[in-house]
């Protein structure tokens, strides 16, 4: 088990492959559908001191607004990355974003992105969403609530000991590939 | 995260003193005009969205414990059923997607489904209020959010099937779907030469084998398929659809199609996608099928596919007025 901080250095997750359990710690910042087109589009400066050398998280939380007015996550399990590929790439690049959380695993494009700019995917359990709500200590900020709508704003969350599996490395390695390629062939035999 | 999880929800009594109904709630049914549904409605929300059916518990704790212990496949089937507990115990959504909210209502003649419908949907704004749902309808193109889960033209969400019966009791039935699971669900037009699917029962097989490896690890495997074979293009998938709310480990009344179910189930589970898509021996937890009726010149084979997270429950409010659930 790797015990991984944001930030993190390029140097640090180059040394990542897939198959590798980590526990991440530290602030991760939420994105999905309607933030990724927005940061690809738009390339707003703000974000940049947020997202350099962070961690994105595909994440759509169910939130309570406490009656101080903090926020608190209830579930909080990754939703389906692969609807991010048009856009994950040039995102990774633009904002020197180290790690991207989902699940399901990402393609090609994205693959090139995390090998250009040094970067990994890391899987968490999809459907896991008390369990992983459990791992946020607290949100620190939230941005766009009012624009994206909470499922999709940009939410900025410190966790600790958030469970994680590389799945893609930055050295072009993926294990859906490999699972994908196995299981093409299995259904090859199965069909016939 | 490995230690092994053997699972216990709470008790029905801890699950009852946390009821929206008042002790003894009863229902009158032999005065349908003045029939409320909105709280009980509401307590099926609370129970849908935090605890999982029984028989769903039961197969994803015997896939894990199929699985060589230690292994990825372990330990992300036994985080699921990590999950489980604390979302019962927290009565907090098992998943953050609490889906699209699929309802299907039978009743006695003498009940306005207009007036249901209006409390069904009141019961759904109460439960987003009560952060048991995720606000999870949103304008078509632009994206916005209503904010309440509702459709403001009372046509898309959430979805309302309604169904006289000759029966004196109501009942109903609501599935919580999620948008993963949703996006790889699958409709074949036999016969398909792309995967060499004839008009038969093999070419069923073949669809079902060929949206399960398209699907990968994208809907939340291990998943639960509903298999709608004829029908049109909607009554299909709508069928198949609601298989899902068959209890896993049921036997289909037709015991050449149950054969039919166990075989493909057995196929997938060596396709190695495993759970979550990561390797392993359990990919789908049950296959549901049904043969409908169809146009001489259309054959559809149509798949529902269900995350692990099969959030469903049935409601029936008996003749004489007593809530229960199943």
């Amino acid at each position: 088990m790797i015990r991984l901080t944001t930030p993190i250095t390029e140097d640090r997750i180059r040394q990542l492959k897939v198959g590798d359990e980590v526990l991440l710690n530290g602030n991760v910042v939420l994105s999905r559908d309607i933030g990724h087109k927005f940061m690809k589009e738009q390339k707003p400066e703000w974000l940049k001191p947020i997202l350099e050398n962070m961690v994105i998280y595909h994440c759509g939380p169910v939130v309570r607004k406490n009656s101080d007015g903090t926020w608190s996550f209830v579930a909080a399990g990754p939703t389906t990355s692969i609807r991010e590929e048009p856009y994950q790439a040039d995102v990774i690049e633009t904002y020197k974003v180290r790690g991207v959380i989902g699940k399901g695993g990402m393609g090609k494009k994205t693959s090139e992105g995390l090998q250009k700019t040094g970067a990994v995917y890391l899987h968490a359990t999809g459907g896991a969403g008390s369990l992983l709500a459990e791992r946020v200590k607290r949100v620190v900020d939230v941005k766009m609530l009012e624009e994206f709508g909470s499922p999709e704003a940009f939410w900025i969350i410190e966790v600790e000991d958030f469970p994680l599996v590389v799945t893609m490395d930055s050295h072009g390695g993926s294990l859906h590939e490999i699972v994908l390629a196995q299981s093409q062939e299995r259904a090859k035999a199965l069909m016939n | 995260m490995s230690e092994c999880v053997i699972p216990t929800l709470t008790s029905m009594e801890v699950v009852e003193s946390k009821s929206v109904l008042p002790d003894g709630w009863k229902a009158d049914l032999s005065n349908l005009k003045g029939l409320d549904l909105t709280q009980p409605v509401l307590e099926l929300m609370r129970r849908t969205t935090s605890r999982l059916p029984q028989d769903v518990i039961d197969a994803l704790v015997k896939g894990r414990d199929a699985e060589e212990e230690g292994s990825r496949a372990f330990n992300t089937l036994n985080d699921m059923v990590r999950n489980i507990l604390l979302a019962d115990g927290n009565v907090t959504p098992l998943c953050q997607d609490t889906g699209t909210v699929i309802f299907f209502v039978r009743h006695p003649y003498g009940l306005s489904q207009r007036a249901a419908k209006k409390q069904i949907r009141a019961a759904v704004v109460q439960a987003t209020k009560n952060v048991w749902l995720r606000p999870n309808c949103v304008e078509a193109i632009s994206g916005k959010n209503t904010g309440t889960n509702m459709d403001p033209f009372h046509e898309g969400h959430p979805v309302l099937h309604f169904e006289e019966w000759d029966r004196p009791e109501i009942e109903i039935a609501v599935m919580l779907k999620g948008g993963g699971c949703e996006n790889v669900g699958a409709q074949y037009r036999l016969p398909d030469a792309t995967i060499g699917a004839g008009r038969d029962i093999k070419g069923v097989r073949k669809c079902i084998i060929d949206a399960v490896v398209k699907a990968q690890g994208q809907g939340c495997s291990p998943g639960i398929l509903g298999v709608a074979i004829g029908g049109d293009r909607v009554t299909s998938y709508e069928k198949s659809k609601e298989l899902i709310l068959r209890k896993l480990g049921t036997a289909h009344a037709d015991p050449k199609m149950d054969a039919f179910e166990k075989e493909v189930t057995n196929d997938l589970n060596t396709l190695g996608i495993g759970p979550m898509g990561y390797g392993g021996n359990t990919t789908a937890l049950g296959v549901h099928v049904e043969e409908m009726y169809r146009h001489p010149a259309s054959f559809f084979v149509s798949i529902s596919y269900m995350c692990w997270s099969s959030r469903r429950r049935v409601m029936t409010i008996s003749s004489t007025g007593e809530v229960s659930f199943d």
